[in-house]
């Protein structure tokens, strides 16, 4: 039951081989006896869960279930679920008990999946090794000298671990897909707009976007079916047709072009990666597809127009964490602007810091147009990029990291090196495209290797068939540590 | 551009954030090292493109102006660290 797909557990509470109840206390048992060692969730509440698991037995014995009813869903602590701690892995938030649910969150309760805990991350999904977390790092189920990769690193570690089928995610520069592929899973990056961030904690509102994280292509298509849709409350939510994401997985890749970019083929990539991307790409021209070479040319701007835009928008989001209406307040302070002080030195932990401080300053008078404005040109250069590669081929194929798993501890005081990890990934979210990562291989110290697919605005449907594809004759995704 | 530790206090209380000298000092070198990583934007002219501030190019949505959120400040003000007589409680203000 812990390796089923989705569409195995469907079928099998359809068939009343276990109940949702029963599925649920499997995982909550499993998460009991193996989440001291990984960390991978900061909330657990059984009684929440078996509620769930109850009322979505009462659906499924009245006809009314769907793919995902009576299934155990981890969410990213950085989702409000009403009555659960949300804590978007910060002091900050370590009292806040969400008065309301995120769209997300009630897309899977209407739906009649199960909350089966709320995962660990990086603070304010601030980090790529989810070593930030005020809850303590997470660790990578393949190697536990290994981080999981960040921000979404719990959710990656508790799929990879088989602590529950599936689990939601957010990425701002990489943070579904950067985990997933150091866990060995896949997770997909919608378009932007595509998924509600109506409860979703802001970071960087352009560019954040809510995903899931599962072990199949297939399984993300379901999810995907039920995350994405149209959110009044989201004022950068997009009106658009239902789309359903499995209709095109069986589809043949014959005559598909992969286009390779050669800014990412160059010096940076490890040669185990390297190795395990020619290996996927033989697979793929075996179904048919053909590769031909593109070129990103603004690649190596991504990251410090990343790292002027991110910041800059979060320390705007940031200021609402100010100690008067909900969160943590500092205990002793002389008046308001000191409350402020002190609250905000206390609840925020190192890196938010830092990037709360970069966002000030680049958006302080006289820095603005140097910086801001500067960044958000060269986002359109950086944009124009791939639509200019995307005449040229269907869809983009790459290293979605540098190297496997780095080690605990290792890049933690370097900010600058952890910033590079996301040199593949931040230019989606800059251009608000759509784009994942699979399993492909393991390399040094038999850590896991992800493939980057990366597709034009709402290729999602496409890109699932590409992965799925591969994974109906590949068995990467089936691997598991545990 | 090079920062000093007097910036990085100037930055700190802009954002209010209390910082003490030893924090200062060690942000400021891994602040440095930050920006001379943006610094690299300064190399491509473009003076002829354009600021692009969103993923998607479509127009702001607007609303009818009706009360669409119900009354819920009890439920709001039960995680707040003070309140009193349904408002939220500060350090006195006005003398």
């Amino acid at each position: 039951m812990f390796n089923a797909s989705l569409k195995q557990l469907s079928t099998q509470l359809a068939e009343k081989k276990f109940s949702s109840a029963e599925l649920t206390t499997q995982f909550l048992q499993r998460i009991k006896q193996l989440n001291p060692e990984y960390n991978a969730f900061i909330t657990v509440n059984e009684e929440i869960s078996l509620a769930q698991a109850k009322a979505a037995d009462k659906m499924i014995a009245t006809g009314q279930a769907g793919p995902l009813t009576g299934i155990p869903i981890a969410q990213k602590d950085i989702f409000c679920a009403k009555g659960w701690l949300t804590t978007c892995g910060s002091r900050m938030l370590s009292n806040f008990v969400s008065p309301y649910d995120a769209g997300v969150i009630e897309r899977f309760n209407q739906v009649g999946a199960i909350n089966i805990g709320k995962t660990n991350m990086d603070e304010f999904a601030m980090g790529s090794s989810n070593e930030t977390s005020y809850y303590g790092m997470v660790k990578n189920p393949w190697d536990i000298a290994a981080v999981p990769g960040g921000s979404s690193g719990g959710a990656a570690c508790a799929v990879a671990a088989r602590l529950a089928p599936a689990a939601t995610g957010t990425d701002t520069g990489g943070s579904i897909r950067q985990p997933a592929a150091l866990c060995g899973i896949s997770g997909i990056k919608p378009t932007y707009g595509l998924v509600s961030r109506y409860g979703m904690i802001a970071f960087a509102s352009s560019l954040d976007q809510g995903g899931p994280m599962a072990k199949s292509a297939e399984d993300l298509a379901l999810l995907l079916n039920v995350m994405t849709g149209f959110d009044p409350r989201d004022s950068t939510s997009l009106q658009r047709d239902a789309e359903d994401y499995t209709q095109d997985l069986q589809k043949p890749l014959a005559g598909l072009r992969i286009g390779l970019p050669k800014e990412y083929f160059a010096e940076g990539m490890s040669r185990d990666v390297a190795n395990a991307i020619e290996k996927a790409l033989i697979e793929y021209r075996k179904l048919g597809a053909q590769t031909v070479e593109v070129s990103l040319p603004n690649t190596s701007l991504s990251i410090p127009v990343y790292y002027v835009l991110a910041p800059a928008e979060a320390s705007s989001n940031l200021s609402r964490f100010d100690g008067v209406r909900y969160g943590y307040r500092a205990s002793s302070y002389s008046d308001l602007a000191d409350m402020y002080r002190k609250t905000r030195a206390q609840g925020f932990g190192a890196e938010v810091k830092r990037r709360i401080l970069i966002g000030t300053y680049v958006l302080s008078h006289g820095y603005y147009d140097a910086y801001y404005i500067k960044a958000q040109k060269l986002r359109r250069l950086i944009a124009q990029d791939f639509t200019e590669a995307y005449k040229q081929c269907d869809i983009i194929m790459g290293p979605t990291t540098p190297t496997v798993a780095f080690n605990l501890g290792e890049k933690s005081n370097d900010p600058i090196q952890m910033y590079l990890s996301d040199i593949y990934t931040s230019a989606a979210n800059l251009a608000g495209m759509p784009a994942m990562s699979i399993p492909i291989g393991f390399g040094d110290k038999n850590r896991p290797i992800g493939l980057h697919i990366m597709g034009n605005y709402f290729k999602e449907a496409q890109m699932l068939n590409i992965a799925h594809q591969y994974q109906l004759v590949t068995d990467w995704h089936l691997k598991s540590p545990v | 551009m090079t920062l000093s530790a007097s910036d990085v206090k100037r930055i700190a209380d802009l954002a209010y954030i209390e910082i003490n000298d030893n924090e200062a000092k060690e942000a400021l070198g891994q602040l440095s090292g930050i920006f001379g990583l943006i610094e690299t934007m300064q190399t491509v002219d473009t003076s002829t493109v354009e600021p692009m501030s969103h993923a998607q190019s479509v127009l702001q949505r607007l609303r009818d102006d009706e009360v669409t959120e119900t009354d819920q400040h009890e439920l709001y003000q039960s995680i707040a660290p003070q309140v009193e007589a349904d408002l939220y409680l500060v350090p006195q203000v006005i003398e």
